[in-house]
């Protein structure tokens, strides 16, 4: 748009004028009030007034926060690949490169492994890599090969044949997958030990021509307790993981696109093969089979993501008020307090909830509470009450089972922060309340910011405080799930009592999706991970 | 000015007295639904959900009831008890290894460890116990001897939950390990001789964590035993006396088993109180 100078703008005629005004406050006065920022220093964004700050604080988290985020996880992720491409290409120079110049025993390593690190009288480290060919060469005839071959199909001969009578000798889908992919991930460590072997020959003659001493077995037992403590440290906690955690969810992620589901368990009634993205179109349909899942997943999710915000900030807010009255100065018996709330985190969770939700129930003790002081009873968390009440109860209910926690949280902090702070406020005439909102409260912020994102991320989680006291409930008939069910404990029932594992798996993808979201946009924009001085 | 301080001192103890009242509040909130717990224990009338706190009737049957042969609350709880047992050597072992290796030592796979270790703390915790409960299944070790798989899955995995142990380490100066180093020490033995000792309450702190844990676990324990009465532990097994069947008749055991195990926690957590104190406020300043 062309914009006029006074004298050509009072040259135009009436009509012209309005639609130049017209598109002058479209294209030009909306864009400058919303969508254009000046950063501003300290001094001026202390002299506007309050509305005007707000108004820059929020211009300045959409229009630069994150923008920036995105450009950086751009960068960030083209780097990666990048960074992995390079990563690829150094390898195989590295093998070519190491092949040729290699002298007989580096070349026969490549087929043999072990045998250079036998001939320069390595030979702890020449038996290990020997054995880790022949456990992989048999491992691959023997089993290996066998899976890995019906990988792609997850077999063909049917548990039952056509009469619904039981095959001999048909294939298992469940063993299979599982197997194909303990397969893949072993043929993983192979190429990474094979690479090793190989590398170890290059170090090695690099030390020969430097006229160095090579490592020998007396030297590589005394490295297990010294200069590589690290990697006999490690050894047996990332074993755990990688076939406890690792493998498992990989596993899952597989499943997730498969028909493994109640009729085709893999094992007694059909087998299950590959289906694609299907499982993502159910979950997202408003009618699969008769089940409105996509409803059911809409409302699971808004409601797991207003329960861990509520779970979080109440529990924060409320606890940091506990921990400031006993901590306050005059208070007597302190420790008291404090032992009493302590108390209750000492009795397993699952009693307390399980107690908790009796007294709730519609003949416990609350309601005779309720009835002797001439009220009706009430349907808290039971099948018959409204989702909002239970959705209260339960919020309500979790604020007294997680405020002891967050006072300990919250007090050792607390006892931190500087106590000239207070003084100077309250001699410049501070009330209790802008003490609170000026001092604490941002100290506390800046501090457990990180803190406050893993306790969302866990209450999003928060398996038994929503099994334990509703299981879910109120069940209404046109969700698949309950209206208290969080994304976990629907998927503890797709799994666990409808048997559907496929969409099970899928929703824990989504779950890990959305957590993964939520952290690293939060974690980016959280002022302790970047302003680490701010208070120092 | 006398005036003044006066009318502050006044304004102060109606200020304590608020604060006295909310407190005593707050404690009974707190505090009585376990009195009510430890009541209806006692209760030896209905053994079913009845409204009445007070007992009817006092009487010690309902703790007799849980020691004899007639229920299985016993084995229940000796399964809950090897398997935190075992969990907490096994995961403070593990945590330690993983914590001390990743705060001591600079190596290369160490930043992309730590991350993939994010990454899979961020996928719901059970999206694993389908193939966890076949592979168990087919070693034996589901329903009747569920305690071993148990003890296996608490252990396995356990370093991912390094940060604790980590962030304090962290802490500790690294001229330490140097000197130590200086004068010969391996790096095994400034690890079990130099630092070790100084962890000893982030130690204690983990130990009592992952004491705790087994007790409350309910998802994982109830997965694996699969409804076998030999095989389930405390929380699986006093929920099964809550079920819509069985509150009739056994609710007033469920209370008595809640007092009998939240006894010996609550016990061990009064006397290391302080450590835990440490290790909750430490745990999440680092987060």
């Amino acid at each position: 748009m062309k914009i006029l100078d006074k004298d050509s703008y009072l040259k135009l005629n009436k009509w012209k004028r309005f639609v130049y005004k017209f598109k002058y406050f479209f294209l030009i006065t909306i864009p400058r009030v919303f969508f254009k920022i000046e950063k501003l220093d300290a001094i001026s964004y202390l002299k506007l007034n309050i509305w005007k700050r707000i108004g820059y604080k929020i211009k300045f988290f959409y229009l630069i926060k994150i923008p920036t985020f995105f450009k950086n996880l751009g960068k960030k992720i083209w780097k990666g690949i990048k960074g992995f491409g390079l990563g690829i290409a150094h390898f195989f120079k590295n093998l070519v490169v190491t092949f040729i110049e290699g002298d007989i025993w580096t070349k026969l390593s490549y087929f043999f492994m072990g045998i250079g690190s036998f001939a320069r009288g390595q030979i702890l480290r020449g038996i290990l890599f020997a054995t880790m060919e022949l456990v992989f060469i048999f491992y691959m005839i023997f089993t290996g090969g066998y899976y890995l071959g019906k990988f792609n199909s997850l077999g063909l001969i049917q548990p039952l044949d056509a009469d619904e009578n039981v095959v001999v000798g048909a294939d298992n889908s469940f063993k299979i997958m599982l197997y194909g992919a303990l397969t893949l991930f072993f043929i993983a460590a192979f190429i990474y030990t094979w690479y090793l072997n190989i590398k170890q020959n290059r170090i090695n003659e690099q030390l020969k021509k430097d006229e160095k001493a090579i490592a020998d077995t007396k030297d590589d037992l005394r490295a297990v307790v010294d200069q590589q403590f690290h990697r006999t440290l490690l050894a047996l906690p990332t074993l755990g993981i990688i076939v406890f955690t690792l493998l498992p969810i990989f596993f899952m992620i597989l499943v997730a696109f498969t028909n493994y589901d109640a009729n085709h368990n893999g094992v007694s009634n059909a087998l299950f093969g590959w289906v694609g993205f299907d499982n993502f179109r159910t979950l997202f349909s408003w009618s699969a089979g008769g089940k409105n899942y996509a409803a059911t997943f809409g409302e699971i999710l808004v409601w797991t993501l207003i329960w861990a915000f509520f779970a979080t900030f109440t529990n924060y807010f409320l606890g940091l008020v506990v921990a400031m009255l006993i901590n306050k100065k005059g208070i007597k018996l302190k420790k008291v307090w404090r032992t009493v709330l302590v108390m209750s985190i000492a009795v397993p969770q699952f009693i307390s909830l399980l107690y908790v939700k009796n007294m709730f129930a519609y003949d416990g003790i609350m309601n005779d509470i309720i009835q002797f002081f001439g009220g009706n009873r009430i349907h808290f968390l039971d099948d018959q009450a409204s989702a909002l009440t239970v959705r209260i109860t339960v919020i309500l209910i979790n604020i007294w089972i997680g405020i002891p926690y967050l006072m300990l949280v919250t007090t050792g902090i607390l006892m931190n922060i500087p106590a000239d702070l207070y003084e100077s406020a309250s001699i410049d005439g501070a009330n209790v309340f802008q003490q609170y909102t000026k001092i604490t409260l941002p100290y506390m912020l800046f501090i457990t910011g990180p803190y406050l994102l893993t306790s969302f991320t866990g209450n999003m989680n928060n398996f038994n405080v929503i099994f334990l006291l509703t299981g879910g409930a109120p069940h209404p008939q046109e969700l698949e799930a309950g209206q208290t069910d969080l994304l976990v404990t629907w998927l503890f029932q797709l799994t666990m009592k409808d048997n559907s594992y496929s969409l099970g798996a899928v929703l824990g993808i989504i779950v890990f999706i959305v957590v993964a979201l939520i952290s690293l946009i939060v974690y980016n924009i959280l002022p302790s991970t970047k302003n680490e001085e701010a208070f120092q | 000015m006398e005036r003044r301080s006066m009318g502050m001192a006044a304004k102060r103890r109606t200020a304590n007295i608020i604060t006295y009242v909310i407190l005593v509040m707050i404690s009974i909130i707190w505090i009585i639904p376990f009195i009510f717990l430890i009541l209806q224990a006692f209760d030896v009338g209905n053994p079913g959900l009845t409204g009445n706190v007070w007992p009817e009737k006092w009487g010690l049957g309902n703790f007799a009831y849980l020691f004899s042969s007639e229920s299985n609350f016993l084995r229940w709880y000796f399964n809950t008890f090897i398997i935190a047992l075992f969990a907490c050597v096994g995961q403070t072992a593990m945590q330690f290894m993983m914590a001390y290796a990743l705060s001591r030592f600079r190596f290369k796979l160490r930043k992309p460890m730590m991350n993939v270790m994010l990454v899979l703390g961020m996928f719901p915790g059970f999206l694993t116990m389908i193939v966890l409960y076949e592979v168990l299944n087919s070693l034996g070790m589901t329903s009747d001897n569920a305690v071993p798989g148990l003890i296996l899955v608490n252990i396995a995995s356990s370093g991912m939950g390094y940060y604790v142990a980590k962030g304090f380490l962290d802490t500790m100066p690294k001229s330490l390990d140097e000197a130590a180093e200086v004068d010969g020490a391996t790096k095994f033995q400034v690890f079990y001789k130099v630092v070790m000792p100084l962890c000893k309450p982030i130690v204690i702190y983990t130990v009592l964590t992952s004491f705790m844990g087994p007790w409350g676990d309910y998802i994982f324990a109830a997965t694996i035993a699969k409804g076998s009465q030999e095989g389930m532990n405390v929380a699986t097994g006093l929920n099964s006396w809550l079920s819509t069947a069985n509150i009739g008749g056994y609710y007033k055991y469920f209370c008595a088993g809640g007092v009998i195990v939240a006894i010996p926690v609550i016990i061990l957590f009064l006397f290391l109180q302080k450590y835990y104190v440490e290790g909750v406020t430490g745990g999440a300043v680092k987060g």
